[in-house]
């Protein structure tokens, strides 16, 4: 009996251990979507900062990118789900105006500095003096053209087209067609599964002599000047240059991968689908431009602390916020994803900078803008539904426009009305 | 207690037992699921985004939904689905299980490759059909419609063609669930109203219209009912075969399932999504009601 | 012979049964179609044809090598096993008593089960997911399954089958002394054994494609069932299809394996029916 006692004894003294050393061992929860590459650089990220940070422990969890929004979405309001979480920079406001978001505290994140070091375009995430969230990478956007279609139609392959009107003029050397006039291979890809919304707000759109947005993000300004001109310009790559149909192949990403597409404009992400392809010669230049202005779209996901997490959680999950934010992470998503660095100091070296693939997204970085989207979907939407009412409905630029203004403001309208 | 139980008459026994068998699944319909609706029922009067808390603004969200050319495009569009789909369907699964059930040979292999489209995963099946609509040069269907002489046809580029484009794959799909529905309403007629029917020397069409189709009422009332709410419903094919899961062109193919989904989950507008939901549950109970009393057993 | 025709005479037997099987051909098309895909790869995915250049097994390796397939194929067999044998129990005794007791009330409940499928799953995860958290089913098997475990669907097809059991056989029954369950399990359960075979089936199916609530209450890739599992080969700005299409071959097989089983039954009913009725 008094063995049993004492084996009694023991086993609640050591199990009280156990229990007073897992209360020194933290462990936070961070959440992002799945993509193969994401999750390794997190992981290797994990890894390093477990090393440095012995009583934390880093608890990854990913879903599916189609159903991350809604997952976030019904998790995070009912008080579960992670401490850090990454967020598109597009939904921020949202979570931020619901208090579901813990401002970065400014001894840590001190905002003159962020803004000394981040690519400007991070100011997004300014809200109350302080910010609410930071990226690891930024994304921006390029021309990818495929090297064997070129040689075909006797282009030269290292003079891509710089300017819009070489684009259409490349372009209609490699578009092919059958005699009832259906594309067979386009020469420029277009259609509603596409980064050609991005293409036309931020870059087309200022070539043209506008701007999409007022300032401060409130106000649609794509009915007054550029706008229609862009619209105008990106229609005709269909309908008068007949480089292609709008919507060839469903997706231009596959058509261009299918080696049927001459030119394409796509993101910085997309590298990793055409380098894995055999018999696809391809490479990258930077955006052409037009008028003398050059233009470029950026887009992030940003790392982001939820408002639950307190006390010692709150603590590690800042800490995990600096490792994601640092230079060494930076470099590693780099390497591993093929996403750019957010800071120039890392992002703008020597070496970046030539690389033959990632060097023209990086150097777009610098001219790149991002649109303050309130809907990012909602937003796409109506650009998808004003290009259908021009190639579907034949309806003329100038009025698809006025629609999709008025539809926007009211959106805008909607949002900052709360 | 037993005493009572036994001088209790024949029907009220049943009744006692009838309660008895019902307890757990009622309560657990309760709890599940009419619980959650009236729950539904309140969210669409308040102006809930999911992230932050409520409030209450009486039935803005209802007369919202009235001002909405949206809201009726969609409402339209799902009883578009509903009205071609439902009979096509079923009299193209009758015909089928009708004719699959006088087949002996190889029946069970025929039956399996009617059935195999409804046990393969949506998402990729809508992939297929999807490529399936594609222009020339890789569109089977365009491909053979060149070949042919004909012009090329848009489907799911078209405001006009894409609804039709997405019936046919929803009705390819559930077609094997409802020849086996019919299979198994034909195999529970007995066998001895058909010897009867024979040796009077019945022709074929009269045992097909005074004897099996009566027979058959209670398996066409559920089909019709199932396979309306299933049509009323219909959200993943839509979603699965329109770019970005919007329903699009232009809102053509967008049903109400797919609005609420879209409004609750990307724009977090729970409150509206919730109104659209009450109205989309009252139609549905209206819907079968009249069913059910128009297909009514006599 | 239930029509009394021999097909070797009969020359409209065959061209029915030509007539048949070609529909079934034509329906099994992109069928074909999505298992030639998976044999395809990275770079033939978008080529349509339908035999592929170069068949290769790679995309099943890699299913297998680098994700947790297997885990989530037993996680979907297991939830929907459970989930078919409490419908089949728990829907047949719902639609008998709807069908064959009479009692007030009875068409206030068959409507309110009916309406319970009116109401799209869509709006209905928010509630089931604060119910689930406040009860710690959070992230395990049973808040996957509950919502399925009883289904108005099956209440409904289970009664309208009650209704080819004649009455008289559960009258003769009761006076016989049985107990009421017994009657219902031995007496009317057997007849209307097509319709529970293809209850199963539907149960199981629907089980196994279920995908919005599972994604919503599972919190870890050892926790997910085949359709969450997959969903992760659509990416942000791509999907790989030909992965898409393998795992939904390989997700075909249980389910067809289940119709297989099952589908005999839907023909042995009609003997024993067709004896006692």
């Amino acid at each position: 009996m008094r063995e049993m006692f004492a084996t009694v004894a023991a086993a609640a003294l050591s199990l009280s251990m156990s229990v007073t050393a897992k209360a020194q061992t933290v462990e936070i929860e961070y959440w992002q979507y799945f993509f193969k590459e994401r999750v390794t650089a997190i992981d290797a990220l994990i890894k390093t900062f477990e090393a440095a940070n012995p009583g934390i422990k880093v608890k990854h969890t990913h879903f599916p990118y189609a159903q991350y929004q809604t997952k976030v979405a019904a998790a995070v309001p009912a008080g579960e789900g992670p401490d850090v979480v990454q967020l598109y920079y597009g939904w921020l406001e949202e979570y931020r105006k619901a208090n579901l978001l813990a401002p970065l505290p400014k001894d840590q994140f001190d905002p003159a500095m962020v803004e000394k070091e981040f690519f400007p375009i991070v100011k997004a995430m300014k809200a109350e003096g302080s910010y609410w969230g930071l990226p690891t990478a930024v994304r921006s956007m390029a021309l990818f053209y495929n090297k064997a279609l070129m040689k075909e139609a006797g282009l030269d392959p290292s003079k891509p087209p710089a300017t819009l009107d070489e684009l259409i003029a490349q372009a209609g050397k490699i578009v092919k067609r059958d005699a009832a006039g259906n594309t067979l291979t386009a020469g420029y890809t277009m259609g509603p599964v596409g980064q050609d919304h991005h293409w036309w707000r931020e870059i087309l759109v200022r070539q043209f002599g506008g701007q999409a947005y007022s300032d401060d993000g409130k106000k649609v300004m794509y009915d007054q000047k550029g706008g229609a001109a862009g619209l105008q310009f990106y229609a005709d790559i269909a309908t008068k240059h007949k480089l292609t149909s709008y919507g060839f192949m469903d997706e231009t990403q596959a058509a261009f991968k299918a080696g049927r597409a001459g030119f394409h404009i796509d993101g910085s992400f997309r590298i990793g689908t055409f380098q894995g392809v055999p018999n696809l010669d391809w490479a990258v230049a930077e955006l052409p431009s037009h008028n003398g202005v050059k233009s470029n779209f950026a887009s992030y996901w940003v790392n982001g602390v939820s408002s639950k997490s307190t006390g010692p959680k709150r603590d590690a999950a800042m800490k995990f916020m600096k490792h994601l934010t640092s230079d060494a992470a930076m470099q590693l998503w780099l390497k591993t994803t093929g996403e750019l660095p957010a800071k120039p100091s890392v992002g703008l070296s020597a070496e970046n900078k030539n690389d033959p693939v990632y060097g023209p997204f990086i150097l777009g970085l610098a001219y790149s803008h991002t649109t303050e989207f309130v809907n990012e979907a909602k937003q796409r939407q109506i650009f998808l539904d004003m290009m259908d009412r021009v190639s579907l409905q034949k309806m003329p630029v100038a009025d698809a426009i006025k629609i999709a203004a008025k539809e926007e403001q009211q959106l805008l309208d909607d949002h900052f009305k709360k | 207690m037993r005493a009572w139980y036994r001088s209790r008459t024949v029907g009220q026994k049943q009744a006692v037992w009838a309660w008895i068998f019902l307890a757990l699944p009622l309560f657990f319909f309760c709890a599940i699921r009419l619980f959650p609706t009236s729950y539904t029922a309140y969210v669409s009067l308040t102006d809930w985004n999911l992230l932050r808390p409520k409030n209450y603004i009486g039935f803005a969200n209802y007369l919202r939904l009235w001002n909405d050319p949206v809201f009726w495009q969609v409402f339209w569009n799902t009883f578009k689905y509903l009205a071609i789909g439902m009979p096509i369907s079923l009299v193209l699964s009758f015909m089928v299980a009708y004719y699959l059930d006088q087949v002996r040979f190889l029946q069970g292999t025929i039956r399996a490759l009617y059935f195999i489209p409804f046990l393969t995963t949506a998402a990729a099946m809508a992939w297929v059909w999807r490529w399936f609509y594609q222009p020339v040069p890789i569109g089977i269907f365009n491909l053979m419609l060149v070949d042919m002489g004909f012009s090329q046809q848009p489907f799911l580029r078209s405001t006009t063609q894409a609804l039709g484009s997405i019936l046919a794959p929803a009705i390819w799909a559930g077609l094997g669930f409802q020849v086996v529905i019919f299979l198994a309403g034909l195999r529970a007629i007995p066998e001895t109203y058909y010897e009867a029917a024979r040796i009077d020397g019945v022709g074929r069409w009269t045992i097909l219209k005074e004897i099996t189709l009566p027979l058959l009422r209670p398996t066409i009332l559920f089909l019709v009912v199932v396979s309306s709410i299933g049509f009323l419903r219909i959200f993943d094919k839509v979603y699965n075969m329109t770019v970005d899961g919007k329903g699009g062109p232009l809102n053509t193919t967008r049903p109400l399932v797919l609005n609420i989904y879209q409004l609750a989950f990307t724009d977090y507008r729970m409150g509206y999504a919730a109104a659209q939901t009450m109205v989309l549950f009252v139609v549905l109970l209206a819907v079968t009601a009249i069913q059910l009393r128009a297909l009514r057993s006599k | 012979m239930r029509l009394g025709f021999d097909p070797r005479r009969d020359p409209r037997k065959i061209l029915i049964w030509t007539l048949v099987a070609l529909g079934g051909i034509v329906m099994i098309m992109p069928f074909l179609f999505m298992i030639s895909t998976s044999l395809k790869g990275r770079g033939e995915v978008y080529d349509l044809r339908l035999i592929p250049l170069a068949p290769t097994l790679e995309n099943y390796a890699y299913l297998f090598r680098e994700s947790r397939f297997l885990r989530w194929f037993l996680n979907s067999f297991a939830i929907a096993s459970i989930s078919t044998v409490s419908v089949l129990f728990f829907d047949s005794l719902a639609g008998y008593v709807l069908c064959k007791y009479k009692f007030k009330g009875r068409q206030v409940v068959f409507v309110a089960i009916l309406s319970t499928l009116m109401i799209p799953t869509e709006m209905l995860v928010i509630p089931w997911y604060v119910m689930s958290k406040n009860l710690g089913w959070l992230n395990t098997y049973w808040g996957i399954m509950f919502p399925g475990m009883i289904t108005g669907f099956g209440v409904f097809l289970m009664k309208q089958f009650f209704e080819t059991v004649p009455d008289a056989l559960i009258d003769a029954a009761r006076i016989d002394g049985l107990s009421e369950f017994r009657i219902f399990w031995e007496v009317a359960l057997p007849l209307v054994t097509p319709a529970l075979s293809a209850l199963a089936i539907f149960t199981f199916l629907g089980s196994w494609t279920a995908f919005l609530w599972p994604l919503i209450v599972t919190n870890s890739a050892s926790n997910y069932t085949v359709p969450v599992g997959l969903a992760s080969f659509s990416g942000e700005f791509s999907t790989e299809w030909n992965m898409i299409m393998t795992g939904a071959a390989v997700a075909t097989i249980p389910t067809l394996v289940v119709f297989i089983l099952l589908q005999k039954y839907i023909i042995r009913g009609v003997i024993l029916s067709g004896v006692k009725g």
